[in-house]
């Protein structure tokens, strides 16, 4: 599963074959053949600037931008679809590469409007970019610009401002060869050409909104995000999606710790540089205003805030050891560590554990292998299955009536299932996000913070355990659950963690599933579980 | 006179499917001539333009449906060959060449004579008589014989002013 | 025979024989003028013995390129199982040019015979004919011919009794200048728009239908079935200057001269002869200024340069430009440079398929500029910037659309400048509204 390029082999797999040396701007680099000049570059740390290539789709070599000059070849060549050869010596800085590049910016700039001010992409922009790197100070346009009507609604949420698009047909091949669904075409030719849909047909599709991402201008702009906020303004936090069961690696943008866009981060053993519809606009729920922002305690038949210094004590000595048996109720948006610590913190007690996991429709991604979004619309089901959730959930609801103790964890609760978790004759623990409306009768209630607020891992389908930062701050006295959790084991005397790091490294070396795995061991793209048989 | 162009069906009218029948037996029997079906996109959209004299939206769907394809592809493919007519036109389509070759030869006082002589005024418009639309086009391969023009299917060559009334004359 | 104008004496007709002779056109009256001799003969040739024969021709692509037609047909793979596909480009498009129109309308079972012997050739079984969607007549002519051919057994699954499968396809394309590039024009053979592919890889690794694939042009194709039935030795022997360049060449001529129309010529005849001879040179009272020699997308020749040009690969790149399609556009002493040039910038802008950035904006900013200038509102510095305009555009697309509207550009700058500057400084009368 380390290997980066090779695919999948059959055991006993040939030797690969040797690599390839090639010299681009003076740095000689080693590379697998078959590799792009543009490709290779990134390894000898030159950016090639480019429009129409995107590692995750079919090039055109279209947009002519990367062409650079390779000694003994007689003229430029695009480096997306030149492979290197031994012994090649590429310069991409070359004057007449360099003088190419210009002449295509200026090119692309003749009928751009430059509305940068009102553009949504500003400051994420790559024309933008590479004509500040290497353009031309002015234009020697003196002509009458065409200009199309202003915007063009393609779906629910994407927006085609066609007076910006440079063709560089991102959009058209993402939704012709990964989604495999030709909902979007280049219409008319030569300088008449636009991005064009059908009056039949609308941008639809589960994963169009991958369009906004692949447009390298502001031409395809999302409705949600539409003049939210400018790109510099944004503070990004690499996450994972919280959607569903797939682990999209995810960058979540806030502004004045607001989350205010969901895009995809690329990670090519999971969701390559996409992610479905879902799962970028299901955001709306990390900044929710009715949080609990107090801890709670029970005082005379009624629930009254007060801080952790009263709340922790109480959750200590309810969860204390020795006690009757425990019904721990989790999401699966809970985080491997907080699952982990509350196992811990009732550990010796009989335990009844089950995870929340909402359903769904699957959704593929027809071209890419082993992406969809899942039915299962949790992202940790998985990691919660191996540190033993694996009660049913509706047994486990049922065991609370004779437990002495219910912890949930961030569950939702509806009218029915507060029905049937009020009145118990054991304590009623709730760490709680949002409001717990639908319980009215439990004894604690601790506010705990969201994904967006934490740092901590999910297990994705695949077993790949992946580590999410945190975006914003926690409103009020919220903590994380494996926070609380070691709070109150740190009361009983016990050796608990003070980090998230230390929190995952307790529960990875306590459950064998987690094979003593580590933050670090998880870079940014993650690690796949040692396989255990039968993980409860 | 080959020509059925222009029949009256305007935008808003509901699509009657094309491919029914004689339509739909002459593409068939394209299909075992291509490996794929896609590659009869071309002739099915000559087909539709043929019996509709233009080619509408609904019936690029059509064409998509038929041929396993999307509506998009078909409108992208469509838009990009000029001797598809996405606008119901005249009864006669006049195709004019004015590329250089023939431009030097008068090929602009030609299509001036066309436009006049016709009523169509101007390029694109249908003569208020419904009998004309005028196009200028590029290159007919025709250069030796200027000015060539295409009305419909019929391919007339060495066209002049002094000709455009007689050409026209044929039409009705 | 020349077409539609009698014959002259400096022509070799060949392919032209039959221009004009209605009777021809049919299977009989082929058949009596010695037609399908050639493909009975080579279905008696091994493929290798076909490609050793039109090797040693000499013959070169006809459709600009000039590429040796049997080298072209020796890079195809040997049999794999897989497909193998000819493609005759009947795309003929390129402004000037008007000789396939003639071949598929006078003669239009030379064609077929052709298309025939080179799918024997490569190894094809099936051919695909893709006739450009204007050429109303050579369309019912070709298929009138070819169910003719099917009827009397030369196609199908027993070619000429042979037992070898031949089956050829008429396609017709729907208006595109740029589907005359054999990469554009197979897209557009399997639905698809019409924009140019990139290389690798190349047609005979994956061409049509990602099969091995041959395109040749159309009158190329029709040259072979004379070279099988006449020899190697005899086409090579028709060559009056270059040894590389051999056969006869149809030129079509138009423009500014006494009598248009198709010329054949063996390959080294002077296009001063052709030209003030055989053409009659410019109408009464003119004189040729320049003259454009392969096609609208080659640089323009002057008079002077054009008296002194050999018809043939080498000769017409001796002098700068090139031999192309053969289609030489005639331009006298009354003609505008400035707005001709224009007007062919204006055709490639037209038919720019949009793919690459500098083919796209690049054809359409410079016919915008060249309509300023004519408009009496060009600056000093434009002739600067559509120089750069057209290094910019030469040399870095996936095709050579783009080039080809940069390069009469650039030679008509370079050997018209004055008539740009007449019109920058305001000595010459606008010819256009301004913006």
């Amino acid at each position: 599963m380390t290997a980066p390029a090779a695919p999948a082999a059959p055991p006993g797999p040939p030797a690969p074959p040797p690599l390839v040396n090639v010299t681009i701007d003076g740095v000689t680099v080693q590379v697998p053949p078959g590799t792009s000049i543009i490709e290779a570059a990134k390894r000898a740390g030159v950016l090639v600037p480019h429009y129409c290539y995107h590692p995750s789709l079919p090039s055109p070599a279209v947009c002519r931008m990367c062409l650079v000059e390779v000694e003994k070849m007689p003229k430029l060549v695009p480096a997306c679809v030149t492979t290197v050869a031994e012994g090649q010596v590429v310069h991409v800085a070359s004057p007449s590469a360099k003088k190419a590049r210009q002449g295509v910016l200026e090119f692309l700039l003749i009928n751009h409007p430059l509305d940068c001010p009102i553009c949504d992409q500003a400051g994420e922009c790559e024309l933008q970019d590479f004509v500040f790197q290497e353009g031309r100070s002015g234009s020697r346009y003196d002509e009458y610009a065409k200009r199309y009507n202003p915007v063009e609604e393609f779906g629910p949420d994407v927006l085609y401002v066609a007076n910006r698009c440079i063709l560089c047909t991102r959009c058209v091949r993402f939704m012709d060869s990964v989604a495999q669904e030709p909902v979007l075409n280049v219409s008319e030719r030569g300088d008449r050409a636009f991005i064009g849909i059908a009056e039949a047909q609308r941008l639809d599709h589960a994963w169009a909104g991958n369009v906004v991402d692949l447009c390298p201008v502001g031409s395809l702009i999302s409705r949600d995000f539409l003049h939210k906020a400018r790109a510099w303004d944004l503070d990004k936090a690499a996450s994972v999606c919280g959607g569903c069961s797939q682990g999209c690696n995810v960058m979540l943008d806030t502004r004045d710790d607001v989350v205010v866009r969901v895009r995809p981060r690329p990670n090519l053993d999971v969701n390559r540089h996409f992610i479905c519809d879902h799962g970028r606009l299901d955001y709306r729920w990390m900044n929710r205003g009715d949080r609990v922002e107090v801890p709670r305690v029970l005082r005379d038949g009624r629930l009254v805030d007060a801080g952790w210094e009263v709340a922790l004590p109480r959750l200590a000595a309810l969860a204390g050891e020795g006690g009757g048996p425990v019904v721990l109720l989790a999401s699966g948006r809970a985080s491997v560590e907080s699952l982990g610590l509350l196992r811990r913190l009732v550990g010796d007690r009989p335990v009844t554990a089950a995870v929340q996991v909402p359903l769904g429709e699957e959704a593929p991604l027809a071209g890419v292998p082993n992406l969809a979004l899942r039915a299962e619309r949790v992202p940790n089901a998985e990691g919660a299955r191996r540190l033993g959730y694996v009660a049913p959930w509706d047994a486990a609801v049922d065991a609370a009536a004779g437990a002495a103790l219910v912890i949930l964890l961030d569950v939702a609760v509806d009218a029915a299932l507060g029905a049937r978790l009020s009145g118990l004759p054991g304590a009623l623990v709730v760490l709680a996000t949002a409001e717990p409306e639908a319980l009215r009768d439990a004894a604690l209630v601790l506010p705990v913070t969201n994904l967006a607020e934490e740092t901590g891992v999910f297990v994705n389908r695949d077993g790949r355990a992946q580590r999410y930062s945190q975006a914003k701050a926690a409103p009020g006295m919220a903590r994380p659950a494996w926070w609380v959790a070691a709070e109150a084991l740190a009361l009983r005397g016990a050796d608990a963690p003070g980090t998230a790091a230390q929190a995952f490294a307790d529960v990875a070396t306590a459950w064998p599933a987690f094979g003593g795995l580590t933050h670090a061991d998880l870079g940014h793209t993650g690690r796949v579980l040692p396989a255990v048989a039968g993980a409860a | 006179m080959s020509g059925a162009h222009g029949n009256g069906h305007g935008a808003g009218v509901p699509h009657e499917p094309v491919f029914t029948g004689e339509p739909l037996r002459r593409l068939e029997a394209l299909f075992p001539k291509y490996p794929t079906k896609q590659a009869c996109l071309l002739p099915a959209l000559w087909i539709v333009q043929e019996e509709r004299g233009w080619i509408s939206e609904p019936a690029m769907a059509e064409v998509a449906q038929v041929l396993g394809l999307t509506p998009a592809y078909v409108k992208g493919v469509v838009t990009f060959y000029t001797m598809y007519h996405r606008h119901p036109t005249g009864r006669h389509v006049i195709q004019v060449c004015t590329t250089s070759p023939c431009g030097l030869c008068g090929a602009e006082d030609t299509l001036r004579a066309l436009l006049r002589e016709s009523g169509c005024g101007e390029l694109g418009a249908t003569s208020p008589d419904g009998r004309f639309t005028i196009v200028e086009v590029e290159c007919l391969g025709a250069c030796g014989f200027p000015t060539p023009v295409i009305v419909d299917e019929d391919f007339v060559e060495s066209v002049s002013p002094a000709t455009v009334p007689a050409l026209l004359a044929r039409y009705a | 025979m020349g077409w539609p104008h009698p014959s002259h004496p400096i022509e070799e007709p060949v392919l032209s024989r039959h221009f004009g002779d209605p009777a021809a056109r049919t299977w009989d009256g082929w058949v009596a003028r010695g037609g399908y001799e050639g493909l009975k003969r080579a279905l008696g040739m091994t493929r290798e013995e076909i490609v050793e024969v039109v090797k040693a021709s000499g013959l070169r692509g006809r459709g600009g390129a000039g590429f040796p037609t049997g080298l072209k047909w020796s890079f195809m793979p040997k049999p794999s199982g897989k497909p193998h596909y000819l493609v005759c480009n009947a795309d003929e498009s390129e402004p000037g040019t008007f000789k396939d129109r003639e071949i598929m309308r006078w003669t239009p079972h030379g064609l077929l015979e052709g298309v025939a012997i080179g799918c024997l050739g490569i190894g094809a079984e099936r051919a695909y004919v893709y006739i450009r969607g204007e050429f109303t007549e050579p369309w019912r002519v070709m298929n009138a011919a070819l169910a003719e051919a099917y009827a009397k057994g030369a196609l199908g699954a027993d070619a000429m009794g042979s037992g070898r499968r031949i089956d050829i396809v008429l396609h017709r394309g729907a208006g595109a200048y740029i589907c005359g590039e054999e990469t554009a024009l197979m897209n557009s053979l399997e639905g698809k728009r019409g924009n140019p592919r990139i290389k690798p890889p190349f047609p005979a690794q994956a061409g049509l239908f990602a099969m091995p694939t041959t395109i040749n042009n159309v009158e190329t194709l029709t040259a072979v079935p004379h070279i099988i039935t006449r020899g190697a030795d005899w086409y090579r022997g028709l060559c009056k200057a270059s040894p590389k360049s051999t056969g006869t060449k149809l030129f079509s001529v138009c423009g500014h001269v006494q009598r248009p129309g198709n010329y054949e010529l063996v390959m080294g005849t002077s296009l001063g002869e052709l030209l003030w001879d055989a053409c009659g040179g410019a109408p009464e009272g003119r004189e040729i200024k320049a003259v454009i020699p392969g096609g609208s997308s080659v640089p323009i020749l002057t008079a002077e340069e054009a008296r002194a040009t050999v018809l043939d690969y080498e000769g017409v790149a001796a002098q700068g430009s090139m031999l192309g399609s053969g289609g030489v556009i005639v331009m006298d002493d009354t003609t505008d440079m400035v707005y001709q040039i224009w007007r062919l910038t204006r055709f490639y802008a037209h038919e720019s398929c949009a793919q690459c950035t500098q083919c796209r904006e690049g054809t359409a900013w410079t016919a915008k500029i060249l309509e300023r200038i004519l408009a009496g509102q060009g600056k000093p510095a434009d002739l600067d910037l559509l120089l750069d305009l057209a290094d910019n555009m030469t040399g870095k697309t996936i095709c050579v659309l783009s080039d080809s509207c940069a390069a009469p550009v650039v030679s008509g700058i370079r050997k018209f400048r004055h008539e740009f500057d007449a019109y920058i400084a305001g000595t010459r009368e606008p010819v256009m509204a301004g913006v």
